[in-house]
């Protein structure tokens, strides 16, 4: 399933739908890249509220996505990720570390507008 | 396992098959809220390790009862490559694979029981039990 990727100023919002396979996340880190240069976008927010389960490999997943953005000079802010995943991943030991995250879309907003600033 | 449900793990999809049923069948047994998602969690890293490293195989699901507790029994076959060295893949962050290497390790840690079977050519299963309150 596609990940609709919006463009709001100078950011992209990347909204996932559904649980999403290896192409899918392999497809949104490419779209993702190639837009940040099309769009010259300063930073992105990834929604992942609609994620039941964040498991190891989502983990290294969204961690490549991250690092993607961070080397093509774009900021990423993860947000929605439910209270029950955070619970499951914290009992698996999984982290975001080095990962910005936010608790939905208007916090994650706001905390780019702050991250870009800093960064002008 | 008389009454278990099986699901296929073939590709990607069936992960999320797995996962669903699993809730259905935790909602059955009497869990609810955060642990739907820690069992939900657990199939999905047996699942994946069943695609990673054996390509197919199935996960066996079932509501199973002990002395008055309800609970689900989960179970991960399959005929793969077989797991080497169990102990080692049971270390956090140690993997054959490009992943993480907390998968087992962590699903381990979302379980009640956990265990193991392994014979090199032959194949794996992967037992887990979760009691429910």
């Amino acid at each position: 399933m596609r990940v609709p990727i919006l463009k709001q100023g100078s950011f992209l919002i990347a909204t996932v739908q559904e649980a999403l396979n290896d192409q899918d996340l392999h497809r949104l880190q490419n779209e993702l890249s190639e837009k940040i240069g099309r769009f010259r976008s300063r930073g992105v927010i990834l929604d992942v509220t609609a994620l039941d389960v964040i498991d190891s490999f989502a983990t290294r997943t969204l961690c490549s996505i991250a690092d993607t953005t961070q080397l093509r000079g774009a900021k990423l802010v993860i947000v929605g990720i439910q209270p029950d995943v955070a619970f499951a991943m914290v009992q698996m030991g999984l982290t975001l570390k080095g990962t910005e995250t936010a608790l939905d879309l208007e916090e994650g907003l706001e905390l780019l507008t702050l991250k870009t600033q800093e960064s002008h | 396992m008389s009454n278990a449900t099986g699901v296929p793990i073939n590709h990607e999809g069936d992960i999320i098959s797995a996962r669903q049923l699993g809730r259905e069948l935790s909602i059955e047994a009497g869990f609810s809220g955060s642990d739907l998602t820690l069992i939900a969690t657990a199939i999905s890293e047996v699942a994946r390790n069943i695609l990673t490293y054996a390509k197919r195989g199935e996960i066996l699901l079932e509501v199973v009862h002990l002395q008055g507790r309800n609970g689900i029994a989960i179970i991960a076959k399959d005929e793969g490559p077989g797991i080497l060295n169990i102990e080692l893949a049971m270390k956090d962050g140690y993997s054959t694979g490009k992943s993480l290497g907390l998968g087992l390790p962590g699903a381990k840690r979302l379980m009640d029981e956990f265990d193991i079977a392994s014979t090199a050519g032959i194949g794996t299963t992967i037992t887990m039990k979760k009691w429910a309150p």
